[in-house]
């Protein structure tokens, strides 16, 4: 595998979201979502061919708007929530929505010469997570390992968790969790942890990681300035259930002991600036 | 013929008669005298004086030699002196005549009265002879008494021994009665042979009894005496002395000494500990005393020694550490040496002059001593260490090393008393371990020396008259400068000063360790290690370290929290670390090598390593203010772009406020950093370059365009993808990078933060025409003023374009203000 080029695959648009397809167990692929203000935005569904060293991609239409953050469903890999961008009115609106792809969907080559004749198909909307009275979706997490009926939502400073129910057609909010304090508080980001049956979730806001507990609802435990600056995204150690990664604008990577909240475990600083995203490595 | 003549040419008498005499020896052949000497001359048959003349070859010769004349003449004067030689004789034999008649007549008196002494001789042996017979017969007569009476003057000798015997308890009770100890001991001591010999007569055993039952007695007075511990070292020694006489075996009287001595000693000790912390609980007072005390026999007392102690005020117990000294040493070891020389007069010398004393004694007995000294010292050594643990201010040192020395000095006197002792090595240790231990405190008191004086920095910054940030016109920020300039650099400075002349202070403390008048000075520790590894690795080099080891901490610490650590303390130890690194490192090492003389046995941290350790620090403290004024920064223009709501902003019609504080800042910052830092170098500024227009899409747009003949997309050209792959080969800005050491690097790095985290927000936003237009103001009024503070302005031409670029891409009504009234704003403020 080292021997081999590396692979590279180019967008037409910017992008930020991006998830690997959970579900999926045979091939290695991966959703990317883009955004344009401008142009129907694309969701590409990305499969590495290992074997060969080679990409399949499939394009597939996001009308709804400029995704911001993309979530594929552990259990039907055909099943994934983005949170997009709508503007109506001269006026942008977060949304979150269940979408569901095309189940024939014939895999092309990344180098196909026909690429641009190809009218890509739509995704079929199953349902809205229809959270406007709680403000703009950040972004939503799949239950981990679960049956893929239950989505947490993060909207402003609420936490809404979700039962999908007549496959997927219909969401209701089962239960909610408000983070309340001074100012305009807002959560960035969140992780729903694969540990403890699934019944914790962290979530970070400004430079604050907060986990919080899925049946009561409420906070467990909380690290203030965690990081210098706003926390952008945090991950859970898939092996190890109290490890858990963030990472922010002050260029630093930390990893923290959940049990010991007052001091990081490691600190990273190799960075040169902010950054985004983190992810632990499954094997870790 | 008359040849008997002489030469008359004698004129002296004396000497012709001499003459005369000679003659009248010859004659009479009694020349005894001169014999050999005369010999030639008289050999001579010439000689006319000579025994051998010879009348013939004398004429011979005269007639053969002489004239006519002179025989006549010769003939003269011999007939001439041939006169008077017989008138000589004639005189002569007259006299001598005379002189034989009366020798005959004495001679003839003499045979009569021998005659008559012969009678009487005989008349004398006869009576001898009678006296000789009754002699005889009287010392036969009395031979029988004369025996008698010396077996009688024998009988009378032992009956005196007999009644010195009989009298003896009677005595040695009347000494015993009169404390005459020593008169008993020896009045025993001749009979006790005696005694011994005849131990098998019933009466003779009677009095060894009873003697004995008195010496017991007097022994157990004696040791009485000995234990009761109130006489005097000399009385002690007496008892001692007695006891030895009296057989007491050696081993237990050392031992009953010692531990006499033991309990005197300690009762120093005592009075000692009394003086270290009176307020200290008694019971561990009584403990570390019981804990001695055991293998003293008279055991008895201590406890009641401790509670009198105890419940003594104790008027001296700030006494300073020079008394306490002066007091172990006056009290403690004075009596030591005391104990040491009497057992050692009383066990060993005696005991070697004694012949009964075999090696084995000597041995027990310095054994015994030796293991006595070390118990005792060690006790005293504990003390004393207790009392130098507790002399924790640093203040005077000179106190300090005067009561060491004095501790040294007296040791030295039990090292001269007892060979071979432990003791004065472990004197030298504890002084070495309160050496070492005092270059710590040095250390520690340095260390919080300096944090004080980082307080006061801090304090002294967070007053308002010296606080440069805020206040400052955004036209160059003169005036925020103005009060600034003279205290920072002055803050500086005086901070620097005031490390320095603690260090020296604490080197010229820490140099009384090694005076020339110091006994201990010259012990090789305190030559070599004390002055290389103990003040200047332990001392000197540790402090160093330290400053730059809290630096780097509040690079560390202070990150996450907050500002906890002020930007300008930052900014101020990064130029102290600095400064250090050029000069003062390499001068405080010099200053110390000099003071100290070091000669590194041992290898020794070398200058160049702390220099580069403290420009370490020194750039990480730098690279922090950076990174902290960058993030403030940020902080601002992050608030500002999240919280607005960029689609439906007014026209833009004035500068946002947050771009003026941000000018502010950076023009604060810039003086800040200029006070300290020098000014560096820049790239040469074009004309007019706080006039640059930004293109609404990015400058690379006609390289986009390039691009786009070789790719195939999916989707309509979104022309800024190109320009953005295109970035990915462009020179690539590294914003949190190192900075230098002067001021446009570090302005170049907090800017940099800045529009960085500027343009990371911007492209999370989605703007609406006039949203991109204030973008567009508020970059060309950055840049306005920001070139200026800037090493290369390219460097925020390139970033404030890729912002209002990336405003632009996310604008969904992407029209451009115009040029011009984009100026007009901007120049309106």
């Amino acid at each position: 595998m080292e021997d081999d080029a590396p692979v590279i695959y180019g967008l037409e648009f910017q992008a930020r979201a991006l998830t690997a397809q959970t579900a999926e167990t045979d091939a290695i692929r991966f959703l990317v979502g883009t955004q344009s203000l401008k142009f129907e935005n694309q969701i590409h569904v990305i499969e590495f061919d290992d074997e060969n060293n080679i990409i399949n991609k499939n394009v597939l239409l996001h009308q709804a708007g400029e995704i911001w953050h993309i979530g594929a469903s552990p259990a039907d890999k055909a099943v994934l929530t983005t949170c997009y961008n709508k503007t109506s009115d001269s006026r942008v609106v977060s949304c979150a929505a269940v979408w569901r792809m095309p189940c024939d969907l014939e895999t092309e080559s990344h180098e196909s010469p026909d690429d641009s004749a190809h009218n890509p198909q739509a995704l079929e909307l199953l349902c809205h997570l229809d959270d406007s009275t709680y403000g703009n979706a950040a972004c939503v997490l799949w239950e981990p390992m679960g049956d893929g009926k239950r989505v947490i939502s993060l909207a402003d400073n609420h936490a809404l968790l979700w039962d999908l129910q007549e496959s997927f057609t219909q969401a209701k909010v089962s239960s909610t969790a408000t983070l309340e304090g001074k100012g305009q508080l807002k959560f960035t980001s969140g992780k729903w942890s694969p540990h403890h049956n699934s019944s914790q979730f962290a979530t970070a806001n400004e430079t604050a990681i907060r986990a919080w507990d899925l049946r009561t609802m409420s906070q467990i435990y909380c690290i203030e300035n965690a990081h210098g600056q706003l926390v952008r995204d945090l991950d859970f150690n898939p092996n190890r259930q109290y490890y858990l990664a963030s990472c922010g604008d002050d260029c630093k990577v930390k990893f923290w002991d959940v049990r010991n909240v007052q001091e990081p475990v490691k600190t990273l600083e190799d960075h040169s600036h902010c950054l985004r995203t983190s992810f632990w490595e499954p094997r870790i | 013929m008359d040849v008997e003549g002489d030469d008359s040419a004698l004129p002296e008498d004396s000497g012709r008669r001499r003459k005369v005499h000679g003659m009248l020896k010859l004659y009479y052949g009694l020349n005894e005298e001169g014999k050999s000497n005369e010999q030639p001359q008289a050999l001579d048959p010439c000689d006319i004086n000579g025994p051998h003349f010879d009348p013939e070859i004398y004429m011979n010769k005269l007639r053969r030699e002489c004239t006519l004349a002179e025989l006549m003449d010769q003939e003269t004067c011999m007939v001439k002196q041939i006169r008077s030689l017989d008138s000589d004789m004639q005189t002569l034999v007259y006299e001598n005549y005379n002189k034989f008649i009366s020798a005959t007549d004495t001679i003839r008196k003499m045979k009569n009265d021998f005659k008559k002494m012969e009678d009487e001789m005989d008349c004398l042996s006869a009576n001898m002879e009678a006296i000789t017979d009754f002699s005889a017969r009287i010392s036969g007569t009395l031979q029988d008494q004369h025996t008698q009476i010396t077996k009688l003057s024998g009988v009378h000798t032992l009956l005196r021994k007999l009644q010195f015997l009989f009298e003896l308890p009677a005595r040695l009770n009347k000494c015993l009665e009169l404390q005459a100890y020593s008169q008993a001991v020896s009045s025993h001591r001749r009979a006790r042979c005696v005694l011994q010999q005849y131990s098998h007569l019933p009466s003779f055993r009677g009095i060894q009894d009873d003697c004995h039952a008195i010496m017991d007695k007097l022994a157990q007075e004696l040791r009485q005496k000995f234990r009761d511990g109130g006489t005097s070292a000399k009385d002690l020694s007496e008892c001692v002395e007695l006891l030895l006489q009296l057989d007491e075996p050696a081993e237990e009287l050392c031992d009953k000494f010692l531990s006499h001595a033991r309990s005197r000693l300690e009762s120093d000790l005592q009075g000692l500990e009394a003086e270290i912390r009176p307020h200290s609980s008694s019971s561990r007072r009584e403990s570390s005393f019981h804990r001695s005390s055991l293998t003293a026999a008279a055991a008895a007392s201590p406890n009641e020694n401790i509670s009198n102690l105890t419940s003594l005020p104790s008027p001296t117990s700030n006494a300073d550490i020079l008394e306490f000294i002066d007091r172990g040493c006056n009290e403690f070891v004075s009596s030591l040496c005391l104990v040491i020389t009497s057992y050692q007069e009383l066990f060993i010398v005696h005991a070697q002059s004694d012949e009964l004393a075999s090696k084995n004694i000597t041995q027990m007995a310095n054994a015994k001593l030796h293991a006595f000294v070390d118990d005792l010292a060690a006790c005293y050594f504990s003390l004393v260490e207790r009392r130098i643990q507790e002399e924790k201010s640093v203040g005077d040192n000179s106190l300090l090393v005067r009561a060491l020395d004095r501790f040294h000095r007296r040791l030295q006197a039990v090292a001269k008393l007892l060979p071979g002792s432990s003791v004065p090595h472990h004197g030298t240790e504890i002084v070495i371990r309160a050496a070492t231990e005092r270059v710590k405190q040095y250390l520690s008191a340095l260390q919080s020396f300096y944090m004080d004086s980082l307080t006061d920095v801090r304090q002294a910054l967070a007053t308002p008259r010296l606080s440069v940030a805020g206040g400052a016109s955004h036209l160059g920020g003169a005036g925020s400068g103005r009060d600034a300039p003279t205290s920072l650099p002055e803050l500086l400075s005086s901070l620097s000063a005031s490390i320095l002349n603690q260090i020296k202070s604490v080197l010229a403390s820490v140099h009384l360790f090694t005076a020339k008048d110091i006994t201990f000075s010259n012990k090789p520790y305190f030559k070599g290690e004390f002055c290389s590894q103990g003040v200047r690795e332990s001392l000197v080099v540790s402090f160093i370290k330290f400053i730059c080891q809290s630096s780097r901490q509040f690079c560390e610490s202070a990150g996450d929290k907050g500002g906890s650590t002020p930007p300008i303390l930052l900014l101020l130890l990064s130029r102290l670390c600095l400064d250090y690194e050029t000069s003062t490192i390499s001068y405080i090492l010099t200053l110390t090598d000099e003071q100290f003389l070091v000669q590194h046995h041992t290898p020794v941290t070398p200058v160049t390593a702390l220099c580069a350790e403290a420009r370490e620090a020194a750039q990480k403290l730098l690279n922090h203010y950076v990174k902290v004024q960058g993030l403030i920064i940020s902080q601002m223009l992050r608030k500002s772009v999240e919280t607005r709501d960029w689609v439906n902003t007014i026209e833009p019609r004035n500068v946002r406020a947050v771009m003026k504080r941000v000018v502010e800042d950076a023009t604060s910052i810039d003086v800040q950093v200029g006070l300290l830092y020098e000014e560096g170098v820049r790239k040469a500024h074009s004309s007019d370059s706080s006039k640059r227009t930004f293109s609404v899409y990015s400058s690379s747009r006609q390289q986009a365009a390039r691009y786009a003949a070789s790719y195939t997309p999916s989707a309509p050209l979104d022309t800024n993808l190109l320009s953005n792959i295109h970035k990915l080969f462009s020179e690539r800005i590294d914003i949190f990078s190192s900075v230098e050491f002067n001021k446009v690097s570090v302005m170049t790095g907090i800017i940099k933060i800045s529009l960085k985290t500027f343009l990371e927000c911007v492209r999370l936003r989605t703007f609406g025409r006039y949203g991109l237009q204030q973008i567009q103001v508020d970059c060309h009024y950055l840049q306005m003023y920001l070139w200026r503070f800037v090493s290369d302005e390219n460097l925020v031409h390139f970033l404030l374009d890729e912002i209002v670029g990336s405003s632009a891409h996310r604008c969904l009504d992407p029209a451009p203000m115009e040029q011009s009234v984009i100026e007009v704003i901007c120049e309106r403020g």
